[in-house]
């Protein structure tokens, strides 16, 4: 028996509060006895087609305006459910022990109460993240830029300003910092060493941090003291690698940094050359990972800085090979949060399987649309700005990539589904409890192999290993290795096609 | 590079993480900037020029010490000619005046003899011929309320001793019905008389015979300490002038011929008039924030003023440009049966305080005139403190005691006023809605909200292409 529904909709105009804050507010509610469907988001387009898909009804309406959707049994059920959304929208700003000093309203008033040294971390919606840096810039900090969606001439226009006060941006497009042993934006947890990482690439950073971390439980010394995220724009040739040099200087000038990792997603060639040129001036050792084809992959450029500093590199580890049967189909579709990891992939595949198409395309004519689906091989990495305007990054909202997952699973042309799952400070508390099931629900009828990338460190928040174990437990066979990952997918078609 | 302090502003989250890694965070309460304005933000807080551009309209501001220099009618200081009107806020033509600035502007006309009875001054305006209308800006004075200047009124004529430059208020009428609160019954009429005949002179004379010329921002500094935030309240700054004044005017006041009952009438009208350094303090605040203006880049406002009609603020990056809106309706206390529908919509020039980091900005400082305008003492603590958020600096000169003697903010920056849609907090007078009427109450009002979003896009129009 179907019983009727009763939507409520309403629009909270001067309301607001960030994606992620809503995300856990629209869960909250959801939870709430009487509800089937809850949405509390800001009316972006974005969110507005999401609703929509939801089958609800939305008043005219700007991106300013908080929109509360509501799906319950009954009529009876709605002041139930606006209390749960009141409730869990009312905690989530902070309101200050002394009632008369309010919290301060911009980055450049809060640095005014704070300590010299004070790094701002800059999450706001990419359309104002810029205004903010500055306030840092100018204050003389240094500053990181989460955001994504920040116009790559405002990045330079920043980072212009900062190289000449002496200042480091980290970010924007690039959400990974360690300084000093703290994380910030999207961090794994690492042992402290002498190794300093310069990232134009944020997952790419958090791979090597990943690798380094466990093979430094057989490797004496073996530890990274600072990853500093510049922007994985940062070696193209609009920047030109401005935040690179800078935090070059910063780490050669440190003397606790014995070795510098520089790792990218694929740069400018002429940026490159000359950052090969710059960093064998250095008094620093400095191991060059720049990602693109013909190049080594991130594991290899791990395997080397473990070289350099003298140890034999461990074997990365593989859970759950028992799970995987034969590929079901002749494509590989690659379903990524981190977009360096989905180029490496990409670059890795198309060595091996021919073209492969993605919404971060190595070249043009490889281009996805809007279908992300099509009858190729495909790797779609939906932590890319235009999957991300207005709502949360994939590594904290997994709707859009689960979505997908069950889309390929479905397609008879699937033959192996590759993923990746990062960890870390900044990442969902349980991600493999929202991936598992998924994973579970994509396995049921063909059984398509599922191989999953887990990025991660045993120091991570979440725990690596129950992670680990659920998506074992799920039917996916999982490495701590990207490049493993993906060759093992790759042999898995190249076997189909046999 | 060693472990940081971190300040985030945007998603708790990662203020969460970092703080579950026993790291001190201080977390920014962001919220979207004004609709429409992020673009705008961004390019202008790109510009490279900005940041030494408002840190050069701050200095010259600040540098800026305003002395009482001389006393004077209009036609002499300002060149003012018969027929010529100033008055407050942004231009306006008389079909668009209100009710108070044409009540001021009829006295006026009544006051220089262009007509016998105020009421027969209408025509003439509607007319326009051998009359026009000029904002008291555009010649480096300020008027409070109406702000209207006829060339026989006596003027303050204040001077930054550093450049020469000068700035101009007339004579404070005191309080009920006056000029600038649209009011021009002979009762009116015949105190400006008076004050154009006796006050004006003697305090000539007196300024004159000063042997060291008043430091007016220097009575600014005390009478802050001492409970006044010089725009709704100028009690203290009243006497320490009549301190000041008060020798010089009993000898070089008989020197030039007025006897010993000129002088006590004087004694008696300033001293009795709570406002009468008001319109010290307006040109003292005009002086130096004119001393900001035209610096290419900068986004510090250096005027906001209304003429009954619209609220204008002009900004330093952008030259005498007026950006304008409909001026608001004060809330706050009305005089006797008055009420809300009373009251015309916010007038004068006398947000020039505001705008200089004084009056609502000060509000800390008058906790006597909290309940007037409408507010407890935490409210006017923390509205002190709301108007940092807003503006660019804190000065030195200008300290709250009971803030640990925390600069007042000063410097509004139009980006800041975008950024967290905090409106400038203005205390302020409220005028009938029918000329003649006079004042019927006191308050607090903010500008348009609109007004600042306009001055931002123009300053982003103006940022060199990189």
């Amino acid at each position: 028996m179907t019983t009727p529904t009763k939507d409520h909709v309403e629009l909270r105009s001067g309301a607001y509060a960030d994606s992620v804050t809503l995300l856990q507010v629209s869960r909250a509610v959801q939870a709430t006895p009487g509800v089937v469907a809850a949405q509390v988001a800001m009316a972006t387009g974005l969110n507005l087609e999401v609703l929509e898909g939801m089958g609800f009804d939305i008043p005219g309406s700007s991106p300013n305006d908080m929109v509360v959707a509501l799906r319950l049994d009954a009529d009876a059920d709605v002041p139930a459910a606006l209390a749960a959304v009141d409730a869990a929208l009312t905690p989530t700003r902070p309101t200050g022990g002394d009632t008369t000093i309010a919290p301060p309203r911009t980055t450049g008033s809060a640095l005014r109460r704070s300590a010299p040294d004070a790094i701002t971390l800059v999450s706001v919606p990419g359309a104002s993240a810029t205004v903010e840096a500055m306030d840092a810039l100018e204050a003389g900090r240094d500053v990181m830029v989460f955001s994504d969606n920040v116009p790559v001439s405002e990045e330079v226009a920043l980072k212009r300003y900062a190289a000449s006060r002496g200042r480091l941006v980290m970010g924007p497009d690039c959400g990974t910092a360690v300084v000093d042993g703290v994380g910030l934006g999207f961090a794994n947890a690492v042992r402290p060493g002498r190794i300093g990482i310069v990232a134009a690439s944020g997952t790419g950073c958090q791979q090597l941090l990943a690798l380094l971390h466990h093979a430094g439980e057989t490797a004496e010394g073996v530890g990274v003291r600072h990853a500093l995220g510049v922007g994985g724009r940062d070696l193209s040739s609009a920047v030109g690698g401005l935040a690179t040099r800078e935090a070059l200087r910063r780490l050669d000038a440190d003397p606790d940094v014995d070795l510098v990792v520089v790792v990218s997603k694929p740069p400018a060639p002429e940026v490159a050359e000359a950052l090969t040129k710059e960093t064998g001036a250095l008094g620093t050792p400095v191991e060059l990972g720049l990602l693109g084809r013909g190049q080594r992959d991130l594991t290899a450029v791990a395997e080397a800085v473990l070289e350099r500093l003298g140890h034999t590199p461990p074997e990365w580890p593989v859970h759950g090979a028992d799970n995987t049967g034969p590929a079901t189909g002749p494509l590989l579709r690659g379903l990524f949060v981190g977009g360096t990891l989905c180029d490496e992939s990409m670059l890795m595949a198309s060595a091996a399987l021919g073209p492969v198409r993605s919404n971060i395309p190595l070249s043009d004519d490889l281009a996805l649309g809007d279908d992300l689906l099509v009858d190729d091989h495909t790797m779609v990495d939906f932590g890319d700005d235009e999957l991300t305007q207005g709502r949360a990054h994939p590594m904290i909202d997994p709707t859009l990539r689960n979505e997908q997952l069950a889309r390929a699973a479905a397609d008879p042309a699937t033959g192996v589904i590759l993923l990746d799952l990062v960890l870390g400070h900044g990442a969902e508390p349980d991600p493999a409890a929202l991936l598992a099931p998924a994973i579970a629900a994509a396995r049921r009828d063909r059984q398509v192999p599922v191989v999953v990338s887990l990025v991660g460190t045993d120091l991570d928040p979440q725990g690596l290993d129950a992670q680990r174990d659920a998506l074992v437990a799920a039917g996916a066979e999982v490495h701590l290795s990207n490049a493993s990952a993906t060759r093992r997918a790759i042999q898995l078609i190249e076997g189909a096609a046999r | 590079m060693s472990q940081p302090t971190v300040v985030t502003v945007g998603a708790d989250m990662f203020a969460d993480s970092v703080a579950g890694q026993a790291v001190d965070v201080e977390r920014v309460d962001w919220r979207p900037p004004m609709p429409g304005t992020e673009a705008d933000l961004a390019a202008v807080a790109t510009d490279p020029r900005r940041p030494d551009a408002n840190r050069r309209a701050v200095e010259a501001m600040l540098g800026v010490t305003a002395h009482l220099v001389d006393v004077a009618p209009a036609s002499e200081v300002l060149g003012l000619e018969k027929g010529q009107f100033l008055h407050a806020g942004p231009p306006i033509e008389w079909a668009r005046t209100s009710g108070p600035l044409r009540g001021a502007l009829m006295g006026g006309a009544a006051l220089e003899g262009l007509v016998d009875d105020p009421e027969d001054a209408v025509a003439l305006f509607e007319s326009g011929s051998s009359v026009s209308l000029e904002p008291c800006h555009h010649r480096s004075a300020v008027g409070p309320m109406a702000g209207v200047v006829t060339p026989s009124m006596w003027m303050w004529v204040l001077e930054d001793r550093a450049t020469g430059r000068r700035t101009y208020c007339s004579l404070n009428e005191g309080l009920g019905k006056v000029l600038r609160y649209g009011a021009y019954s002979s009762e009116v009429l015949t105190r400006l008389r008076w004050m154009g005949d006796v006050l004006g002179p003697l305090l000539q004379a007196a300024v004159r015979g000063t042997e060291e010329a008043t430091d007016v921002t220097g009575i600014l500094t005390q009478m802050l300490q001492m409970g006044d935030e010089a725009h709704n309240r100028n009690r203290a700054g009243t006497l320490m002038l009549l301190r000041d004044l008060s020798p010089a005017m009993v000898s070089s006041g008989s020197d030039a011929g007025f006897d010993s009952k000129d002088v006590a009438d004087v004694l008696r009208f300033v001293g009795g008039n709570d406002h009468f350094f008001l319109n010290l303090a307006m040109p003292a605040c005009k002086l130096a924030l004119d001393a900001g203006r035209d610096v290419p880049g900068s986004t510090m406002v250096v005027a906001m003023a209304r003429n009954g009609t619209d609220f204008g603020v002009q900004v330093s990056g952008t030259g005498d440009e007026w950006f304008t809106g409909p001026a608001q309706v004060a809330e706050g206390l009305f005089l006797g049966d008055y009420g809300p529908d009373d009251a015309n919509a916010d007038i004068g020039d006398s947000a020039i305080t505001e705008t200089a980091g004084i009056g609502g900005f000060a509000m800390a400082t008058a906790p006597a005139i909290v309940r007037l305008v409408g507010g407890t003492v935490p409210d006017a603590l923390a509205t002190t403190r709301r108007m940092h958020e807003i503006t660019l600096a804190e000065n030195p000169r200008w300290s709250v005691p009971v803030l640990e003697f925390m600069g007042t903010p000063t410097g509004i920056d139009v980006s800041k006023v975008c950024r967290t849609a905090i409106l400038p907090q203005i205390n302020t007078g409220m005028a009938g809605k029918v000329a003649g009427v006079g004042q019927v109450g006191a308050g607090l009002v903010t500008p348009p909200a609109e007004i600042f979003p306009k001055a931002l896009a123009a300053l982003a129009a103006r940022v060199p292409s990189a």
